[in-house]
């Protein structure tokens, strides 16, 4: 093991995270404008605003705490440091290691309880309405993620996500019936996950129906700035697992920056296609009410279940 | 780690998704997507049948898979389809109570068709041994699905799913009953569903509603 | 052989022609006169021959089941004697057009033709296909009538049943799951003489789970409870020949396939567990059966009621197994299949005369038409097993078997008994003997196979013909 190079692919995972967010929500955005027949944004949009966000001045509410001005560097950290645990570009990463699946979990929930407390801490009605909609949704989200993690875990017999793309990628091709149901799972809290429709509304501007957009209504400037450039590293982090485990061909086991000339490409190649399908599901699917996002997690819990009894009882003669 | 030739896996991926797709029916609310629903798990079915057909060389199951096709994918959904337009409920939502719960309890019968399945499994001679419990759970989802229900053709899709769940058994636990056992199967089916479409019109007319809980007139008292 | 499913088949198919016309009915009965005489053909040759696999070994007989021939095609017979008139009264009363009396002449030739099948297939897949196929005609006379209370009565038979019928299924392919790795693909791995012999073979695991879906499954087409909902309304809303060959017929048939089934598992499985469940479920019927009794309002309910019991008295039986109590079984099958049809044939003229099914409305039978009265006293009498009637003996059999041989059911049979007793007797005590309420109505009962019927269960309390009884010798000696 080439310490070295792995460092250095480590940092360049990083890089192309922070780089490659934006770009990927802002391909999201455009897909979305072509399905409903609107002009697009350009693409690059998402950096302008970025930029301008920056520049500006960031005003505060008289009773904000420190928390509040912590939490967007806060959930940017654990984003960013989500972004890197994902393999994305190599499945030798020093990081590996350290954070398996369920430190993964964590770190996003560390996030959620970040921006829910934040979205809390001047008191409006609006953020701790959100605040309690976004603990809702995590409370219910994440056993179905974690489930989805356990039936992959036990194709690979380990929990270390590099292990499982290992496993999942370079071995014999062989059809995982319990992927199957644990992709179907994995998309569906993915979408709960980074408030995209069916269940939350990115581009709402209607606040009773807000979860993300109401608890960083009082952010402006550079915190804003941060909040949304965390999101949308929570967008390429998730779309980075899911390929991750699902379509793990492309991920270069070896050391050595040689194989960047095809992990760069078939990674990029893959997140359009993600991208464009995510948009195509939010075209297709009406947002559902509230009351009814319980059903729509506990479908996707379910599902990771079954994935897993599937496993249990397909797969185990394997 | 020793792994399956393809078809079996095919076949394990089929029987997942017969698996999902029993579940979906039992979360539907819509009587149309139930439709389409029973229909690709005739689908299902049909390309199962026709990988255990290829797979074993047993040119019987190159017949079954056909009557599948014609029989679950085009006939029954055809006759459900007009059955519905005639009976102006195409657009029917039934309301349903407590989803999740009912999800619950069906991923309990998967877990117990699974452990009811799994010595017999190991039994088998087949390679697709497996798919039994999956055909079992199969049938016990339809099983709920016809106890929550209480709009008849609902009710009728659910017993139409139970009887897919069964011949997944016969077709991929065990590659196949005789050919003539198939065939009548498949003509009970056939001539029930057309009794019971009749049967529709008939009770519409009675009770002016195809809900039947109109029918809980007999009873002990 | 031939003559045996062709003639009701072929009977459907003109009857589904010409079954509106006047002579319709007569036509039925000569089809099943026909049958009937096919039936006794077959049963003498089987008995001078013994058993025979027929038409590739699709078809098998032997004492057990061309027994069960010989009665279907009995009843069969007498059951479209008693239609003649009773369907025309009905046709009369206006419940009933031309197209549906076609329909339920068709029909009727059908399931004679669907049980026949049943009873004779050597197959147990086309087994299960009768039984379907028979529930699947049933269903459409239970729901003649196209009453809201018959349609409801048809709609959960056929769910019911088809729920049970699919554990039927299920069974069906578990037991070819374990045969065919001892019997292989050719398709004689369904074939039940092939399944017999290798019995022993088969895995016991699979068997055992197997029996239970088929247990589940023939059982609630038997009535047994729980699974017996359907039956008392089936039989209260179809019309009362249909309740006489459902009582009479269809529960026996159902009762031969779960007898078949036991054979099997009793050979693979090593242990009681058939025998228990099949005593548990007896003993479940009866009771809860008899218990229920004494809240029917309905006439034809109170004699569904008391089918259940009686099919649990059977089931019971077989369970316990032995010489003994297969043979009791076999001739308890036998007389209540000719009593109760008797019991129905005189409640559907007792019904027609008074106009309504409920009891409170039926009274004073004897006075408006002494035949019908004495009839269904005498019917009465003998379901509830007074001696000297066939129904006696059988059930003394079985009773002292069972003291024998399973001593803590004994007290709750002769309970459940007693409960049955008093509760049928309180019942129709005042319908024959109580002052008439209802007018005369002018129609002549058809009181024959009623009588004929109550002979031949009177002449089996008293005399079992040598013959006969070497016949349910062989026969309880196939069960085991």
């Amino acid at each position: 093991m080439n310490s070295a190079s792995s460092l250095l692919l480590q940092f360049l995972e990083l890089v192309t995270a922070l780089v490659a967010a934006p770009l990927l929500t802002g391909w999201v955005n455009q897909c979305r404008a072509w399905f409903g027949n609107r002009s697009a944004p350009p693409l690059l949009q998402f950096y302008r605003q970025l930029a301008k966000l920056f520049e500006k001045e960031v005003v505060l509410a008289g009773n904000a705490s420190s928390l509040f001005r912590a939490a967007p560097y806060l959930i940017f950290a654990c984003m960013a440091l989500a972004s890197m645990i994902v393999p994305t570009l190599s499945t030798d990463l020093p990081f590996g290691p350290a954070a398996d699946a369920i430190a993964l979990v964590g770190i996003f929930a560390l996030a959620r309880v970040f921006i829910a407390l934040a979205g809390m801490d001047i008191g409006t009605a609006f953020g701790s309405l959100g605040a309690r909609r976004e603990m809702l949704i995590g409370f219910l989200a994440e056993p179905a993620l974690l489930m989805v993690f356990f039936t992959a875990s036990l194709i690979s017999h380990s929990t270390s996500l590099s292990t499982i793309v290992e496993t999942l990628a370079h071995r014999e091709f062989v059809i995982y019936p319990s992927l199957a149901f644990a992709g179907v799972a994995f998309t569906m809290v993915a979408l709960a996950e980074n408030a995209r429709i069916p269940v939350d509304n990115p581009t709402t501007h209607l606040e009773l129906t807000m979860i993300h957009e109401a608890m960083i209504l009082e952010y402006s400037g550079r915190h804003l700035a941060l909040i949304e450039w965390a999101a949308a590293l929570k967008l390429y982090a998730y779309s980075c697992l899911g390929l991750a485990l699902f379509f793990p061909w492309g991920i270069p086991e070896g050391t050595g920056l040689a194989s960047l000339w095809v992990a760069l490409p078939s990674l990029a190649f893959k997140l359009l296609i993600g991208g464009f399908l995510l948009a195509a599901i939010e075209t297709v699917s009406a947002k559902l009410r509230i009351f009814r996002a319980p059903e729509f997690l506990g479908t996707a819990f379910m599902l990771a279940v079954l994935g897993m009894l599937v496993h249990l009882l397909l797969e185990k003669a394997t | 780690m020793s792994h399956l030739p393809l078809y079996a896996q095919i076949i394990n991926l089929l029987a997942a998704a017969l698996l999902l797709l029993s579940f979906a029916m039992l979360a539907q609310r819509r009587i149309l997507s139930l439709i389409n629903l029973f229909m690709a798990q005739g689908i299902v079915l049909c390309a199962s049948t026709a990988v255990v057909a290829a797979a074993t060389e047993q040119h019987h199951l190159y017949w079954s898979a056909l009557i599948t096709l014609v029989l679950k994918v085009f006939l029954l959904p055809w006759i459900l389809h007009r059955l519905i337009r005639r009976l102006n409920v195409k657009w029917d939502i039934e309301t349903l109570i407590n989803i999740p719960a009912t999800m619950m309890i069906g991923l309990m019968l998967v877990i117990f068709s699974f452990n009811l399945a799994l010595p017999i499994s190991e039994l088998a001679g087949t390679i697709t041994r497996s798919t039994l419990g999956i055909a079992m759970a199969a049938v016990m989802l339809a099983f709920l699905m016809m106890i929550t229900r209480s709009k008849a053709v609902p009710q009728v899709i659910g017993f139409l799913a139970m009887e897919n769940g069964l011949f997944f058994a016969a077709t991929s636990a065990t590659y196949g009953m005789p050919m003539v056992v198939e065939l009548g199967i498949a003509l009970d089916v056939l001539v029930g569903m057309i009794i019971l479409g009749v049967f529709f019109f008939q009770i519409r007319e009675q009770f002016d509603s195809l809900d039947i809980r109109h029918l809980e007139k007999l009873k002990e008292d | 052989m031939e003559f045996l499913l062709g003639l009701p088949l072929l009977g459907g198919i003109v009857l589904a022609i010409f079954g509106h016309r006047n002579f319709a009915a007569e036509i039925n009965s000569a089809f099943s006169l026909l049958t009937l005489i096919a039936a006794a053909a077959l049963t003498v040759k089987i008995v001078a021959d013994g058993p025979q696999l027929l038409f590739e070994e699709q078809f098998f007989v032997d004492p057990l089941n061309v027994f069960l021939v010989a009665l279907t095609a009995f009843v069969g017979f007498t059951t479209s004697l008693f239609s003649r008139p009773y369907m025309r009264i009905e046709q009369a009363h206006g419940r009933l057009s031309a197209g549906r009396l076609r329909l339920y002449h068709s029909m009727y030739q059908l399931f004679t033709f669907t049980m026949l099948l049943a009873l004779t297939t050597n197959n147990m897949g086309i087994l299960w296909v009768a039984m379907e196929a028979a529930t699947l005609t049933t269903v459409l006379l239970v729901s003649l009538y196209r009453t809201a209370a018959s349609l409801e009565a048809a709609w959960k038979y056929f769910i019911l049943c088809g729920v049970g019928i699919a554990q039927a299924l299920f069974g069906t392919i578990l037991l070819y799951f374990a045969a065919e790795k001892i019997l292989g693909h050719e398709g004689v791995a369904l074939l039940w003489t092939h399944l017999n012999e290798v019995k022993g073979q088969l895995e016991p695991r699979v068997l055992s789970l197997a029996f239970v879906f088929l247990l589940v499954g023939y059982g609630t087409k038997v009535g047994l409870v729980p699974l017996h909902n359907w039956l008392p309304d089936a039989h209260a809303e179809g019309p009362t020949p249909v309740s006489a060959v459902l009582s009479g017929l269809l529960l026996n048939v159902a009762l031969y396939a779960v007898v078949r089934c036991k054979v099997l598992a009793d050979g693979a499985l090593h242990s009681n567990l058939a025998s228990l469940l099949m005593m548990g479920f007896g003993l479940l019927s009866v009771v809860v059966a008899s218990f229920f009794l004494s809240r029917q309002k309905d006439i034809k309910r109170l004699f569904g009621y008391s089918s259940i019991e009686h099919m649990g008295i059977i089931t019971f039986a077989f369970g316990m197994g032995g010489p003994v109590a297969s043979f009791a079984g076999l001739l308890h099958m036998t007389v209540h299949s000719l009593t109760k049809s008797a019991i129905f044939f005189a409640v559907g003229h007792a019904a027609q005369k008074c106009g309504s099914q409920l009891i409170e409305n039926i009274r004073g039978l004897i006075k408006l038409s002494p035949t019908v009265g004495w009839g269904l006293m005498l019917g009465t009498l003998a379901i509830l097993g007074m001696p000297p009637f066939g129904v006696f003996a059988s059930e003394f059999l079985i009773l002292t078997t069972a003291m024998k041989e399973q001593p803590w059911a004994t007290p709750i049979l002769l309970i459940s008994l007693g409960v049955a007793f008093a509760a049928i007797f309180g019942k129709v005590q005042p319908m024959v003997f109580g002052e008439p309420a209802a007018k005369r109505l002018p129609h002549k009962p058809a009181m024959l196979p009623v009588f004929m019927h109550l002979a031949l269960v009177l002449m089996l309390g008293l005399w079992i013909p040598p013959y006969l009884a070497e016949w349910y010798r062989q026969a309880a000696k196939l069960i085991g």
